[in-house]
Formats: C-alpha cells, sequence, structure tokens
C-alpha cells in the first residue's frame, strides 16, 4: 500500500506492508533506528514516538495508519534542538546506563515538561511508568526530568 | 608509588566526570546490534519446541520452502555438520556433569523454547511466516519440572548418559556444627523459596553474524560482555583458528550477565553464517526472550539458625536445591550460583560453625546461569532472613544483634567459616553510617505510632558482602579459556590526542568513561583529549571483559599502569628534547612542565610533533616510545570482597496484601571510588533489580514445563511509579594490592535488595506472627500468610 507521510519534517512516499507497524517501517524502510522495540505489543514504551502531536506506542500503529500524518522521532527532535535541555539534563545526572530505553524516555518526559509547570516527582514517576529502563532504577531519570522542568520554569 | 592517584595534580580519580559518547545514545545515534543492517544479509527466525520434554518424530519443511522469501530452512542434523557440541562443566567445580548441546535440538527436545529448526529469509517477517508452516510432530515425554521432584527415582532422567537428574553436589563443614547448636538458646529453621526469574535486557538478545568467503573469517556483531571468550568459543566449535574469528561488541541495550552466556541460538546463527557464507540477523523477540534467555535462582533452601540469648550466632546450616534447565550453561556452568551461595551464607558474621550442602539438578525448563548478582541474593536473603528470626526469638533488636555478631572492622585481613580470605572489609562503619542517615530512632517512632493507628509500617536490614575483581579462581582453574586478567593500550597521537584500547566492554556501566578517567589521570591530560576504544577483538588487548564486577578493579588498574607507563615514556622524550632529567618533569593539563614550580616547559603536542615528523632532531640513538601496554590481575586475593548494608522502609496493606516501598538506603564499600555518580547509579540500578525479584519477577511454569507469563504484560517489572528514592553512601576501604585501589560496585544493590524488603515486610507483620520466607513476595503471598487469601 502506498502511504505518504511527514516524518521529522521530510515528506515521505512508501510502499508498505499493510500488516508493518510504524517502527519497523521507520526503522527498516527510512533506517531511522532510534525509534527501539522492546517488546512489540504495547508494554514496555520503548517505541514511543510522536504523531499528529500525540506521543503513541509505534509498535502498536501500522505504518498505513500514518497514511497522511506528522511522525517524529528522537531523531527528529534531536535536530530540532526542542529537547536539547532535556538531553542535556539526562547526560549530565547519567540518566541512562545502556541507553536504549532512553530516546523513547526522552519523548515521554518531554510530553510532560509541555504541560508546564513543575510536576512533583510523584507525578514524573507516573507519567514514566509506561516506559521501562532496566538499568537506572529511574530514580536519575526522575531528576533529570525535574530539573529540567525547574530550569524551564526560571526561564520562562 | 608515594601519591595515591586521587592525590596527583588534576585528580579524575573520585570526580562524577559524564560520560563520554552519551550524547550520541539519546540522540537515537546509537548503533546497537538489533540496528545493524550488512550487505546480502539474511534474517534467521528459530521453531521453537512448544514441549518441555518430547521425542521429535518427523519434521516436514515441504511447504515452508516455497513460502516467499526463504532462502534456507535448516535443522539440528544439519547444523551438527557446522558446529560441534559442547558441554558446560569446569574442574574445579568437582564432580558437575552435563550432557553435550547442541545449536540446535537434535532428536528430542529437552525444554520449552529450544531452538529446533532455523528458517533463513529475506525478511524476519518473511522467516517467521515461514516458519509457521513448518509441521514438526512431537511425541511428548513426561516433563521434569519441579525442582523437588527432579531427584525422585520415579521421575524421567534428562539426559539417560548421565544416570540421574544430579548435576552437582556440594557439601561443607567448618567448625562443630552440632555442638554450636546444642548449646544454642534458639533455634529457627526455615525453607526459604526464590522464585525463578531473568533479566529482561530491554534490547534482547541480538546478534549478526558474517562469514567473508574471501577472507576466511567469520565478524560476530554481539552485545557480549566478554568478547575474547567468545571469540574462542566460536572459533573452537566452528572450526576455525581463533584469528579467523573477529568479536564486535559495540552499543548494547542492557546486559546483566544475561549477555556473558553461550547460547545456543547464537552458535546457530553463527554456523549459519558460515554455511551460507553470508551475513545473518537474529533479533530476539521478546517471547522468546523470556524462554531463550538464561534465567536465574530458582533455590529452596532450608536453613537453620542457633543463638544464645545474649545475641551470639552460634551456627549456621543449611541445605540448598537449584534447578538449572537440562544442560549446564556453556562455558561458566550452571553451578556457580549454587557454589556461591555456600561460600557466602553467614559471610559477614564472625561465627565459624557452618555446615552447608547444595545440589543442582536438571530439569525441563530454561536454562539457568549467572545473572547479575550470582548466589548474593539467595545467600543475603537466607542469612539475613535468619538472624533478624533469631534477633526476635531472643527478643532482641535487628541492628543490635548485627551490631554483635558482624566481623569487626579492625579484625582484617581475616577469613569466614566458608574459607573466603577478606582484606578489609568496614561492616560496623557502614551499619554506622547506615542508621544515622536514615534517622533509625525516628523511623521506629514512626512505626509504632502508625500501627497504633493499624497502618503497618516494617523496617528490614541486609548486610552483605559481594565478591569483585575475581581472579583465575572463578574460570581459569576449572580449564575455561576466560581471561582473567585484562590489558590496556595507551598511546600518545600526533597532536597530544591520547587513546587507550582496553579489553573491558561497555553495557551503561561507563566502562569507558572511567578508563578514560583513569588514563587521563595517569597521563596528566585533560579527560577531553582522551579517546576509549573497546568490545573489538580486533582491536583491543586480549583479556576478560565486564562481568562479575572486575572492570573497575581490573581493566582500570591495567589502564592506570599503561597510562603510567606512557608518561615516563613522554618524560623520557621530553627529558631529551629539552635536556632535563626526566624525573625532573611532570606532565600536568596537557603539558611538560617542571616537576618543581609547574612552570610550562612544552606541549603535549609539540613534543608529539617533534616525535612523529622531526625524528630526525633527536640523538640518533633515541627512539621514542609512544605507545605503552600493560596488563593487570589481582594475586594476592582470589577475590577482592566489598560490603555494604542496606535498608528498606515500607508499608504493606494487610487488606490488599499490597507492599508499597517507601524508602530505601544503601551503604557500601567498593573501595576507591573513580566516579561516584556512576558508582551510585550501578547502586541504584542494581537495587531495583533485586526489588524486582522480591516483589515482582517470577518465570511462572505449570507442571507439564510451560512458562505461562512469558510475555511483558505477564511477567512483572519494575516500573517508575513503583519504586523508591534510594539514598546511596560509602565507607571507602581500598585494597591495597592495586595502585588504584577500586573493587567492583555493580552487583552490591542486587545483593541486598530482597533480603531486606523481606525483613521489611515480616517487621512490619509482625504483629500478626507472620514469618514470610519467599519471593517475590505478591500479594496473593502475603495474604495467605495472614490467612485471608
Ligand atoms: S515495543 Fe512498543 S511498547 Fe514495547
Ligand atoms: S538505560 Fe538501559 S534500559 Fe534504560
Amino acid at each position: 500500500m502506498n502511504i505518504s507521510l511527514m516524518v521529522n519534517g521530510e515528506q515521505v512516499e512508501a510502499d508498505v506492508l499493510p500488516r508493518t507497524h510504524l517502527v519497523d517501517f521507520l526503522r527498516e524502510q527510512l533506517g531511522l533506528t532510534g525509534t527501539h522495540l522492546g517488546c512489540e505489543h504495547g508494554v514496555c514504551g520503548a517505541c514511543t514516538l510522536r504523531l499528529d502531536g500525540v506521543i503513541v506506542r509505534g509498535c502498536l500503529v501500522l505504518a498505513v495508519q500514518a497514511d497522511g500524518g506528522v511522525v517524529e522521532t528522537i531523531e527528529g527532535l534531536s535536530d530540532s534542538g526542542e529537547i536539547a535541555d532535556l538531553q542535556a539534563a539526562f547526560i549530565a545526572r547519567n540518566a541512562l546506563q545502556c541507553g536504549f530505553c532512553t530516546p523513547a524516555m526522552l519523548i515521554a518526559a518531554q510530553d510532560l515538561l509541555q504541560h508546564g509547570g513543575v510536576p512533583s516527582r510523584e507525578a514524573i514517576r507516573e507519567h514514566l511508568s509506561g516506559n521501562y529502563c532496566r538499568c537506572t532504577g529511574y530514580q536519575a531519570i526522575v531528576d533529570a526530568v525535574e530539573t529540567t522542568a525547574q530550569a524551564r520554569e526560571a526561564s520562562r | 608509588m608515594s601519591l595515591s592517584p586521587a592525590d596527583l595534580p588534576n585528580s579524575y580519580i573520585g570526580r562524577s566526570v559524564p560520560r563520554p559518547h552519551l550524547a550520541r545514545l539519546t540522540q537515537g545515534r546509537g548503533l546497537y546490534v538489533s540496528d545493524l543492517s550488512l550487505p546480502r544479509m539474511v534474517h534467521v527466525a528459530f521453531v521453537r519446541s512448544p514441549y518441555a520434554h518430547a521425542e521429535i518424530t518427523r519434521i516436514d519443511a515441504q511447504a515452508a520452502r516455497a513460502m516467499p522469501g526463504v532462502v534456507r530452512i535448516v535443522t539440528g542434523e544439519e547444523l551438527a555438520a557446522f558446529c560441534t557440541p559442547w558441554v558446560g562443566v569446569l574442574a574445579h567445580l568437582k564432580g558437575l556433569k552435563s550432557a553435550p548441546q547442541h545449536p540446535m535440538a537434535i532428536g528430542r527436545v529437552r525444554w520449552q523454547g529450544e531452538p529446533v529448526i532455523a528458517v533463513l529469509a529475506a525478511s524476519r517477517a518473511q522467516a517467521e511466516d515461514a516458519a509457521e508452516r513448518i509441521e514438526i510432530d512431537f511425541s511428548e515425554l513426561p516433563p521434569v519440572v519441579d525442582v523437588m521432584a527432579a531427584l525422585d527415582p520415579a521421575r524421567p532422567v534428562i539426559h539417560a548418559e548421565l544416570g540421574d537428574n544430579l548435576a552437582f553436589e556440594r557439601r561443607l563443614e567448618a567448625g562443630e556444627v552440632d555442638a554450636a547448636f546444642a548449646r544454642s538458646d534458639a533455634i529457627v529453621e526455615k525453607t526459604f523459596t526464590f522464585a525463578r526469574h531473568t533479566g529482561v535486557t530491554l534490547e534482547a538478545r541480538s546478534i549478526v553474524a558474517d562469514w567473508n568467503a574471501g577472507e576466511q573469517r567469520l565478524t560476530v556483531h554481539l552485545g557480549s560482555q566478554a568478547p575474547h571468550m567468545m571469540q574462542n568459543i566460536i572459533a573452537l566449535h566452528l572450526g576455525l583458528a581463533e584469528p579467523q574469528v573477529r568479536i564486535l561488541c559495540q552499543d548494547v541495550g542492557g546486559s546483566f550477565g544475561i549477555k556473558v552466556h553461550v547460547y545456543a541460538d547464537d552458535m546457530a546463527v553463527a554456523a549459519l553464517a558460515r554455511m551460507l557464507a553470508r551475513p545473518v540477523k537474529y533479533v530476539g523477540d521478546r517471547l522468546e526472550s523470556f524462554v531463550a534467555d538464561i534465567h536465574a535462582r530458582d533455590h529452596v533452601v532450608h536453613a537453620k539458625i542457633g543463638v544464645s540469648n545474649d545475641g551470639v550466632i552460634q551456627a549456621f546450616e543449611i541445605d540448598d536445591l537449584t534447578g538449572i534447565g537440562p544442560y549446564s550453561v556453556y562455558p561458566r556452568t550452571s553451578a556457580v550460583e549454587a557454589n556461591q551461595v555456600v561460600n557466602l551464607v553467614g559471610g559477614p558474621y564472625a561465627c565459624p560453625n557452618y555446615r552447608a550442602r547444595t545440589r543442582v539438578v536438571f530439569q525441563n525448563k530454561a536454562v539457568m546461569s549467572q545473572y547479575r548478582g550470582v548466589g548474593h541474593p539467595i545467600a543475603t536473603s537466607v542469612t539475613e532472613g535468619l538472624v533478624d528470626l533469631a534477633a526476635r526469638r531472643i527478643g532482641m533488636d535487628p541492628v543490635q544483634i548485627r551490631r554483635r555478631n558482624l566481623v569487626a572492622d579492625n579484625a582484617y585481613p581475616c577469613a569466614s567459616a566458608s574459607g573466603l580470605k577478606f582484606e578489609a572489609l568496614s561492616h560496623h562503619a557502614s551499619l554506622d553510617k547506615l542508621l544515622a542517615m536514615m534517622d533509625y530512632p525516628a523511623l521506629r517512632a514512626e512505626q509504632a505510632a502508625l500501627r497504633a493507628r493499624g497502618i503497618h509500617r516494617g523496617i528490614g536490614f541486609a548486610s552483605f558482602i559481594e565478591i569483585t575483581n575475581p581472579g583465575p579462581a572463578f574460570y581459569g582453574v576449572g580449564g575455561a579459556r576466560i581471561s582473567a586478567q585484562d590489558g590496556a593500550a595507551v598511546r600518545l597521537d600526533s597532536t597530544g590526542a591520547v587513546i587507550c584500547q582496553t579489553s573491558i566492554t561497555e553495557q551503561g556501566q561507563g566502562s569507558g568513561a572511567i578508563i578514560a578517567q583513569v588514563v587521563a589521570t595517569a597521563m596528566g591530560v585533560a579527560i577531553e583529549n582522551v579517546r576509549v576504544i573497546l568490545g573489538d577483538t580486533d582491536n583491543t588487548p586480549y583479556g576478560g571483559g565486564t562481568w562479575a564486577s572486575r572492570g573497575a578493579g581490573i581493566g582500570g588498574e591495567a589502564a592506570w599502569q599503561a597510562g603510567r607507563a606512557l608518561r615516563d615514556n613522554v618524560l623520557k622524550l621530553a627529558g631529551t628534547i629539552l635536556q632535563a632529567v626526566p624525573e625532573t618533569l611532570d606532565i600536568v593539563a596537557g603539558a611538560v612542565v617542571d616537576a618543581d614550580g609547574g612552570t610550562e616547559r612544552m606541549r603535549l603536542s609539540e613534543l608529539a610533533r617533534i616525535a612523529y615528523f622531526r625524528p630526525d632532531t633527536l640523538p640518533p640513538d633515541f627512539q621514542s616510545e609512544l605507545m605503552a601496554t600493560r596488563h593487570y590481575v589481582p594475586r594476592q586475593y582470589p577475590f577482592a570482597f566489598t560490603n555494604g548494608i542496606q535498608a528498606s522502609y515500607l508499608e504493606v496493606d494487610t487488606d490488599t496484601g499490597f507492599v508499597r516501598l517507601l524508602r530505601h538506603w544503601v551503604v557500601e564499600d567498593c573501595g576507591t571510588i573513580i566516579n561516584p555518580q556512576l558508582v551510585d547509579e550501578q547502586i541504584r540500578g542494581g537495587v531495583v533489580q533485586g526489588l524486582g525479584a522480591a516483589l515482582f519477577e517470577h518465570c511462572q511454569y505449570d507442571d507439564q514445563g510451560q512458562m505461562i507469563n512469558a510475555n511483558m504484560a505477564d511477567y512483572l517489572v519494575p516500573m517508575a511509579g513503583e519504586m523508591p528514592d534510594i539514598d546511596v553512601a560509602h565507607v571507602v576501604s581500598p585494597t591495597l594490592e592495586s595502585a588504584l585501589g577500586a573493587k567492583g560496585a555493580g552487583e552490591a544493590g542486587t545483593a541486598g535488595a530482597a533480603a531486606c524488603v523481606s525483613n521489611a515486610v515480616n517487621d512490619a507483620l509482625a504483629p500478626f506472627g507472620v514469618e514470610i520466607t519467599e519471593i517475590p513476595l505478591v500479594p496473593e503471598l502475603i495474604l495467605r500468610a495472614l490467612g485471608r487469601a
């Protein structure tokens, strides 16, 4: 099936199988390997990306469902500089070890931060509970998100 | 050396320097094995056994061969011509037996998930489609599932040639155990049960193997912790010479011990690449990870402690039984965890009377082997559980009984009842620090006040010891070709940049960062000028890799020695250029300076320029050497023991059985700390893995040997919302064996987390007289113990 969509600001036309999910399409057909797969059934959150401005689990979305849509992945969010401060906070706080969960974790965290204000640690933990991390134990991630929220609030 | 590394000017030792390369990973620019794609690459999907124990009576792949994209379909018999079987035994684990294991089953399957047929196709999806069309007839055999059943003569023997299902047995007797129990005022006897769980690395195991027939070389991209070990083993079983195999370990999506073993499916992929003479890629899907990755634990420990009324522990006794699946895992075996349990029980305490037995049995479940903490969580849970229950019997506070029995901080060097040698530990200093951090009296007061309102909170402690920096005693003496030493090669390039090749590997711990810190400090250069190369058997010194908490202590020391050696070479060259005595010079911030006064004499970039481009200006008999290589292995002690103590504060809902973790504290002593932030994050990550085991993680099997929760939705792992903040502090007792004095820190968190949670749950439920000695502490278990299920 032919689909046409915007991926990280670039118009993409592609031929996909109806059963191909969005992440396989991004990874295998577009070479965007920053979006990861941890379970392929909607549990671990490693495949989190933005579709039409909303975060979704890319493994639960078929590529054909993104036809006509706007997809933003970690590659796009990095190049645009939208989450540069959050990425810097993750690095400074060592909020990633193997880094496999990180692109999705950043996108999920940015989704929370976009609501503005400084969320409580509990709210951060709650929001990120759909994103598994097997390495860090989460505290450093919570710290990095909290620090970013505070810095953004202070510069508002 | 007069100066300790941390005292050097501009030292990076002890500083929380951010890891290089992290930006790449935050931007989605990592290169994990699952991301790789090579020209002519084919994908493999395995047809795995749906049964725990069965004969394969017929295979029909006719329809599958005609499916689109299919390149080849290979059976176990066919692949056997390309890969010899292996047996996972080690000579020093006396009596350990196992059977030859092939990459794919031949004739009989022995666990649900064992690879049976490989389907190679242009895409993974096509390989899976074809795999569904393969017909295999199985004739089911009765499975051995429960560890208790494995030794029952009425149950089948999994490998007839071995005679029975007992893989290994070890007994240990120290001191006067019977007399010690006889004089005890109180004896506690309990059975501790530890569920099977697994690593659930977020990136499933992945491999790309590429046989280049033109070069007659196999390049294997693999997230292994031990590249040289894998080089040896793949070469050995594929009938190649070691130099014909190159292992590349780049970004790895988590490991924790899961990716240090030899897996049947990985060996199959290497052999398939050879067979097809083209790159073959395998990425485990999550469903197969649960039955194909090693599992861990699965112990039932009958245990006993004797204590006198004054709180002195008189004796420990354990009888451990553990199930390892149908094969002992190659080459590290599946008996090491049980062996560790025997070695470690009672380890923090000054009690000479100890009797232990462990039995390791075969069963028709997924293979079991070493995972983060190896034996420590079992030994710590048993020891600390017994100590708390003993304290309860004699009416003593858990802190008090530990104070009375922990080995005194001034007693070192000394040995445990099981013969472990301790250079210097700090149990009491650690306990003091922990109590201050948690404000113990205030917590007890809060607990009492809340209890009066029907809120049940508990406080639990767990002292522990941890084996780190293993020398050859772990594997080498048993005949495994797993290097005990590590190496580092450090060189100065023409611009003054420093490059270090190290044999340790990176799975996210920060190996690259600590090597850079050590080399920068040893050399006297800015860390930005140091680049670290690791994870490539073609381009690093030969060595063991990163496992058993050895990266910093062994690999770090090799890097230190290499950096110092290169520094000496540089100063020799500088002395020649500057007509100065090398001993009067030093290197600070990338420049040669006068040791006395610090006046800059020349930049390293200028020195390197002369060495490489204008050696004609140097005396004719002088040859500069701007690369130095050193290796290191500890000699004095077989292991560098670390110690620590953890505490948990939690609340148990006695109506629902839910446990809510409130706080967690850790004090540990890993000697010299190279990077405090990295150590703390290793501890936190390790604690949370231990908390997962304590509360959620469980590979559940039915009585037919089917894992019934082999998916991410039903196998629970810790999520951000359920985990507490974890306070970490340190006592520092460096090992005097090495210049750096660093010991390992990667497993300490996992060693004690479950033990202190169990103790805290029992503390919370003390008013109900409940004593639970089983993990995971799921709500049903707690409600059952409360008589409310
Ligand atoms: S890969 Fe999509 S949720 Fe796990
Ligand atoms: S950093 Fe490894 S899974 Fe999160």
